[in-house]
């Protein structure tokens, strides 16, 4: 896939990056940037959260105004007043979070802000046609008339794509699309991206998913802590030197923590059935059951919709199944509230932290104390003093990095906020813990911190059931490797298993 | 692992963390800085304002709103809203008008007059009797708050209205030869020369700001208002906090009806008409966002005195009652506007 660098020249120079810095509040985000976007190729943004991609982003796109430096189109120096005005000089951005009306059709988001109108009103039909001309080339099978909250958020993350296509943008900045993309999706958006490539489309873009990115990418610039620390096109790159920029040393995920032996079966899952929460009719979980042991690490890998979140939050006490057997030390739990399970030692850190995971209007000390109000109640009244040392604990164990408990949650990097998640379910001290997708936005070097987290967990004894969309994850800390297809495990590895392997039992076309 | 503070991108931070700057003082502190503008301004005006029995009299004025607003706090920061309250306190105040005046058992054809504690206890349990439908309602079957509690409103204000056939019961004094004397002790005695209504408003703010800050109930209120979704993950019981915060609504209603029908001597179906607005103005100008999760029993206390303040000032110097009306709107508007600008773009988004 690498081919596609090698094989095209490189484009004239449309958009210009000259020395471009910013500061905020007199804090600098970026110092001195310099790159080219070249006409019809892929230039790929690296660097951690809080490297100043996003500041960089914006700028290029018209939100923010450099401090100094300046930007080039075409040749002319150029200040862009605002996204719109980026946006009529053909440059489009896709944010990482989703920015769709969810109680709106397909159609109406896509043309939100600029419908077509004709003689009487909006001419529905044409945006209709439209619509289905765009969402057929991104080879999606969406109806546009469907609310956008019905989707799937892959899907979702698809219009937002569909929608920046639509205004026939020059140059197009795409923010970790593929999130939230399964691996045949992010296939198609690849193929998307070159076929806009070939048209002459120039694609700005950002991942931390860095293998998928190398195989879209011509050129790459790297930053961090506001620098460019490199800037070469694909044919002189590879992924350790990427890493290297980035972090500024080499990162090892981990490998399973061995040198202790497993314990009792801690959790066990029977035959467990769960209906679509959604109302869809089917079973997103089929007559599934699960072992997991003490000391275990357990990973489920599987694609969107396999099933994975609503297996987790089943067990958790979220949803609710329609039969099956959920133990956890022998004892059956499936009647018990969230709160009592996690009572008896049973945590869920949630997928989507914003969402299901942090109180936005509460501190980072109060957020990691949350699940644990019992523990420093003493007869009506909390005890200050023992919640102190509570989170004192937790922001230790989970390696925090917080200018102390009192500081607003979201001033927080993504990792930190993530690790704030964790640590407030290990605070309740578990004896099974289950994290569905850990690693979800958060950088590389967060990343390993999170797995050695969980690591040293299952070396205390704990059991630990994780799921990932990214294979090296299953293989890097995992003892067992659970591929779940169409809510049923349709597979089962040991740690030594191939990659391809995996792909394959989870349904996903081999990638090369 | 990456430095967010160093990158200045999450400002909140910064700003949270940050040097407090006049502006931002006076930002924080604005219901006190206002009330403070409020008392200092109609002092020059009208030298009976700031006397010791003025300030008194004012003050049992806003015990009644004060009352609601607590339960209003409550309700709030679990994301919700109520606007029942006022039908509440009236239909109340007209069940213990009508318990004051005897219940007549037909069949056996006596009359009972119930001591008046028995009074409070039963108006109190009606209170939260009404609250809890509410609540049930609105956590259990997922009817949204401003619905249920609109209905709730109006069903509660026409069966007051049904039973007074829209009259209103006088004297509730009670007579010695009945044992029922005392009603009007609540709106009429004074202890160390505090009003009594003003005491227990001191009393239930004092307890609801404990409840608040140092219970467990507390943090499970803040957390749920914040994110109902990672606190329900979290195991906090979602549902009970919310039947929790309409029924103490209720209950508050009810005092607040009793304060109030003592304070009048009677009892009528139309009291407390509007009420539940000025208790959310209160709210809001002490501070509180009405997406819930942030908000104190500090800040509504000092709401609920700036406009019991402002409007019997506005009396005192005699403008006119429609102006008051204007005053009072206005400071709501400049109060949600404050804390647009205190929360930032992330309380508009949510």
């Amino acid at each position: 896939m690498s081919d596609a660098a090698t094989s095209r020249p490189a484009g004239e120079v449309v958009l210009a990056a000259r020395n471009i810095a910013k500061s905020y509040n007199g804090v600098k985000a970026l110092k001195g940037v310099n790159f080219d976007i070249h006409r019809g190729q892929v230039t790929t943004l690296f660097g951690e959260n809080g490297a100043g991609k996003s500041t960089l982003m914006k700028i290029l796109s018209g939100v923010a105004q450099p401090t100094s430096g300046e930007i080039v189109l075409d040749g002319q120096p150029i200040v862009f007043s605002s996204s719109t005005d980026a946006r009529n000089h053909g440059i489009s951005i896709i944010h990482q979070e989703l920015s769709l009306a969810p109680n709106l059709s397909v159609r109406d988001n896509i043309f939100m802000g600029r419908e077509i109108t004709g003689p009487t009103g909006v001419d529905y039909a044409e945006e209709e046609r439209q619509v289905r001309r765009l969402l057929a080339e991104l080879e999606e099978d969406i109806d546009p008339l469907t609310p956008v909250e019905e989707l799937r958020l892959g899907q979702q993350q698809i219009v937002e794509i569909a929608r920046a296509l639509s205004v026939d943008s020059r140059i197009l900045i795409m923010d970790e699309p593929t999130s939230a993309l399964s691996a045949t999706e992010v296939e198609v958006l690849f193929s998307v991206i070159r076929d806009l490539t070939a048209k002459g489309v120039s694609i700005v873009y950002i991942s931390h998913h860095l293998e998928e990115a190398l195989q879209i990418t011509d050129h790459a610039v790297v930053l961090r802590d506001g620098n460019m620390t490199a800037y070469a096109p694909r044919a002189d790159i590879d992924l350790e030197w990427i890493v290297r920029n980035m972090v500024g040393e080499n990162y090892d995920l981990g490998s399973p923590p061995t040198g202790h032996d497993f314990g009792p079966i801690m959790l066990s899952v029977r035959d467990l059935t769960v209906p679509d929460p959604a109302g869809g009719g089917y079973n997103v979980v089929d007559r599934m059951s699960l072992d997991v042991r003490a000391g275990e690490i357990v990973c489920i890998y599987g694609l969107m919709g396999a099933g994975r979140t609503e297996l987790l939050e089943t067990v958790a006490g979220k949803l609710s199944a329609t039969s099956g057997e959920i133990a956890l030390e022998g004892k059956e739990i499936s009647h018990l509230a969230i709160g009592e399970r996690i009572a008896r030692g049973l945590a869920l850190v949630p997928e989507d932290r914003q969402r299901y995971g942090l109180v936005q209007t509460m501190s980072v000390g109060q957020n990691l104390s949350l699940a644990s109000i019992r523990e420093f109640t003493r007869g009506v009244f909390t005890s200050l003093r023992l919640e102190r040392a509570l989170i004192q604990k937790s922001i230790r164990n989970v390696t925090v990095k917080t200018d102390g408990p009192d500081v607003a949650i979201g001033s927080l990097s993504g990792g930190n906020q993530q690790k704030v998640v964790i640590g407030k379910m290990l605070a309740t001290d578990p004896k099974v813990i289950l994290l569905d997708e850990p690693s979800r936005g958060i950088d590389i070097g967060a990343k390993a911190e999170v797995f050695r987290i969980l690591a040293h967990h299952a070396a205390a004894g704990q059991a630990v059931v994780f799921t990932t969309s990214e294979v090296n994850e299953c293989l890097s800390i995992a003892h067992r490797i659970i591929i779940m297809r169409r809510g049923r495990i349709s597979a089962e590895f040991t740690s030594d298993i191939t990659k391809e392997k995996i792909m394959a039992a989870s349904g996903e076309a081999v990638a090369a | 692992m990456t430095q967010s503070s160093a990158n200045g991108i999450s400002s909140p931070a910064a700003a949270a963390r940050g040097t407090t700057s006049p502006i931002k003082l006076l930002l924080k502190g604005r219901a006190f800085f206002a009330l403070i503008a409020i008392i200092i301004v109609f002092s020059f005006l009208s030298p009976n304002y700031l006397t010791v029995s003025n300030v008194l009299i004012m003050s049992s004025h806003v015990a009644i709103y004060g009352i609601l607003a607590i339960g209003m706090l409550v309700v709030i920061l679990s994301g919700g809203i109520d606007l029942s309250v006022g039908s509440i306190l009236a239909l109340c105040g007209v069940i213990a008008g009508a318990l004051m005046q005897g219940v007549e058992l037909k069949p056996l054809g006596v009359i009972l007059f119930p001591p008046v504690w028995a009074v409070v206890v039963l108006t109190c349990a009606l209170g939260a009797l009404l609250g809890a439908l509410n609540g049930i309602l609105i956590a259990l079957f997922r009817v949204p708050a401003f619905v249920t509690t609109l209905g709730v409103m109006y069903m509660a204000r026409g069966i007051a209205l049904l039973m007074t056939n829209g009259l209103t019961y006088n004297n509730l004094a009670g007579r010695p030869d009945l044992g029922n004397t005392g009603f009007d002790w609540l709106g009429f005695n004074r202890l160390f020369g505090v009003p009594i209504s003003v005491l227990v408003l001191a009393a239930l703010a004092v307890l609801t700001g404990l409840m608040l800050s140092r219970s467990s109930f507390g943090r499970w209120l803040y957390a749920s208002g914040g994110n109902e979704n990672a606190a329900d993950l979290s195991g906090v019981p979602v549902k009970r906090v919310k039947i929790t915060v309409y029924t103490l609504s209720g209950i508050l209603s009810a005092i607040a009806g009793l304060v109030l029908s003592s304070q009048l001597t009677s009892a009528g179906p139309t009291a407390g008409t509007t009420y539940e607005l000025t208790a959310i103005a209160a709210v809001v100008i002490g501070g509180a966002a009405l997406t819930g999760g942030r908000g104190t029993v500090r800040g509504t206390m000092l709401g609920a005195f700036v406009i019991g303040f402002l409007s019997d000032g506005l009396v005192i110097i005699g403008v006119s009652s429609y102006w008051q009306t204007v005053f009072t709107g206005a400071v709501i508007v400049l109060a949600v506007l404050m804390n647009t600008i205190q929360y930032g773009a992330r309380g508009i988004r949510q």
